[in-house]
């Protein structure tokens, strides 16, 4: 019953989102690929730390080196983007799969963790930043063609294509992100989350099960990274490995609500069309107010923070009679 | 390339690294007393450069005179925000406290953009470029100054935490907090009296800082992620270690900067975080596990 209501809203959701395009200007549909973007990127952050526990603060990595593989492949070789985000969910799990190797391995824990994965963020950012097969700091420019027909095969085109791929993927990680909160491997993580002792002494390989985590976020977070290099056709090391978009991607999912399928989602959306209402706001009142947006965001987050910890969807949920959802 | 000139280059970065000490030394305090993770520590040493700024703007006085007002206006800020907000949150998950430091650094950092727009702002001291020469060597004196009152400071919070009454009774809720409560100590003001010195260390710092580079509200991250690269190098909680991670980063800085290109020598300060991570999870001072 209860599920059977949250498949139901569901469907409805979809629908409407696919309808968006039809209804909407180019304005919004650039809005919502910008949160159907961060929703990407939260719901796959979400597999680390809301599933398995492990909080990762320098996702920016990932999706840097998604788009400069996708980016670069294409630049160089014209290389679809469909491979390159074979190629770069490939990189980024190896190197997600290095970085939890070492964290796990060596015992590194917690706070310690998460400034192990800023630390090679910033690593790779400033590497990139000297790295010229790719630019270096004068930055990676894809070749624009001409926008008046749609390349699926190449992602060249309008918006409204970017943004039903966007929704694709969004859509797809969704489908997985639930598919595995069913299975074994789902449980093992939710497990390790409350108590890895008790896991290990149960018989889980917590080694394994964490590991699969890393990677199957960093390759996801990847494969956001190639759209993100297509979409905006323009790289600069400084920005895709950022450690403010690492900070970004993870607000959503945590005032979302970490660990649910939805609450990333939510969470994401929220975030995103604050920032635009701010961003308008700030515009209304003229130029040089920048920062005021930025406190706004800040100040309205802090709220956020201290009234709702575990986020704003498990009560929602509560509210539209969707506890049935497996969102533990 | 003389001998000289590599011992030059090597002075330079330990005087600078000292101030860098001074800066994690706060960060290290209100780690090891209270395991909350100031994010907001960049921020706060931003603050004291523009504290520092702004008296040196308006009444035209030497920053080093300043650096008691930066380090009281710190201690005030850190007071209050410990005691009216991140005290409600010591009990939280990690990620929680993390997010509600961010939020605070979010606010500071565009207010000094609003404030003080983008720009670089420096000061211009008079002895700026004044220097020691000792034999072969020639010494700044404006790093040596800053060097020597940051060295001085960390003396003295050493000594607070060792010889006073409210030094030895923060360290008892350090060590067990539970006890503490127990025999009476008043928790949340000792908590809030530490996050205030940590922040006035780094408003300190701050000051000093601005003797050698321009202010602009960006540097706010730069300073954050320096700050947990030297205290985690040192050691999360170990007052030396900070001084000596903040000398061994400042020294890498230096040589990478001029060895290499400037653009990375943070590269290096990664890399030696990093390794120091996998080998020495405590740190090269850090008490064990």
């Amino acid at each position: 019953m209860a599920m059977g209501r949250a498949t139901r809203m569901l469907i409805g959701l979809m629908v409407a989102l696919l309808l968006a395009p039809f209804i909407g200007n180019d304005y919004l549909v650039s809005v919502l690929i910008l949160c159907l973007f961060n929703a990407y990127l939260a719901q796959a952050w979400n597999i680390m730390m809301g599933f398995a526990g492990q909080l990762s603060l320098g996702h920016a990595l990932y999706v840097g080196l998604g788009a400069y593989a996708g980016g670069a492949l294409f630049f160089h070789y014209g290389t679809p983007p469909w491979i390159g985000m074979i190629v770069g969910a490939a990189i980024a799990a190896l190197v997600g799969g290095v970085i939890g190797f070492l964290g796990f391995r060596f015992g590194v824990k917690g706070v310690y963790f998460a400034l192990l994965t800023i630390a090679f963020a910033e690593f790779t950012r400033i590497l990139f930043d000297h790295f010229t097969w790719v630019g270096g700091s004068s930055g990676l420019y894809l070749p624009v063609v001409r926008a008046d027909h749609d390349n699926l095969l190449l992602l060249r085109g309008r918006p409204a294509m970017f943004y039903y791929v966007i929704l694709g993927l969004s859509a797809a990680v969704f489908l997985i992100c639930h598919r595995i909160l069913g299975s074994r491997l789902g449980y093992y993580w939710r497990a390790i989350r409350e108590d890895q002792d008790a896991a290990q002494a149960l018989g889980i390989d917590t080694f394994k099960a964490k590991m699969a985590a890393v990677m199957l976020s960093a390759a996801l977070t990847a494969v956001g990274g190639v759209f993100y290099a297509f979409y905006t056709n323009t790289l600069y090391a400084e920005s895709a490995f950022a450690m403010h978009r690492s900070i970004e991607l993870i607000l959503g999912a945590i005032i979302g609500g970490m660990g649910t399928l939805f609450g990333p989602i939510l969470g994401a959306f929220l975030l995103t069309l604050l920032g635009e209402l701010l961003t308008r706001l700030a515009e209304n009142f003229g130029h040089g107010f920048e920062g005021v947006k930025q406190i706004g965001y800040g100040l309205i987050l802090l709220v956020i923070i201290a009234l709702r910890r575990e986020g704003v969807w498990p009560r929602l949920a509560k509210r539209l009679g969707l506890d049935g959802e497996k969102a533990s | 390339m003389s001998p000289e000139f590599i011992l030059g280059i090597a002075i330079a970065g330990t005087l600078t690294g000292a101030v860098y000490g001074l800066m994690a030394l706060g960060l290290s305090a209100i780690f090891g007393v209270m395991r909350v993770v100031n994010f907001a520590h960049g921020e706060m040493m931003v603050g004291g450069m523009y504290i520092a700024y702004l008296l040196y703007k308006t009444m035209g006085l030497d920053p080093i005179m300043m650096l008691p007002v930066a380090a009281l206006g710190l201690f005030v800020v850190g007071y209050l925000l410990q005691r009216y907000l991140v005290n409600y949150f010591i009990e939280v998950p990690e990620h929680v406290q993390f997010l509600l430091l961010l939020a605070v650094a979010m606010v500071f950092t565009n207010a000094f953009l609003m404030i003080f727009g983008p720009d670089a702002r420096g000061v211009q001291l008079p002895y700026a470029f004044d220097s020691y020469n000792v034999g072969p060597l020639v010494i700044d004196k404006v790093r040596l100054i800053a060097a020597v009152i940051a060295v001085l400071i960390a003396a003295l919070l050493g000594l607070f935490f060792a010889k006073t009454r409210t030094g030895k009774a923060i360290r008892a809720c350090a060590d067990n907090l539970t006890g503490a409560q127990v025999v009476g100590l008043d928790v949340k003001h000792l908590y809030a009296v530490t996050f205030g010195l940590g922040a006035a260390c780094v408003g300190a710092g701050g000051a000093l800082m601005l003797l050698l580079v321009d202010v602009h509200p960006h540097l706010t991250t730069d300073y954050t992620l320096l700050g947990f690269i030297i205290v985690i190098i040192g050691g999360l909680g170990s007052l030396p270690g900070a001084l000596l991670g903040g000398v061994l980063i400042g020294l890498s800085e230096a040589f990478a900067g001029f060895f290499l290109a400037a653009s990375m020598k943070s590269m290096f300060a990664f890399g030696l975080l990093i390794l120091v991570l996998l080998f020495r999870p405590n740190g090269l001072l850090g008490r064990g596990a």
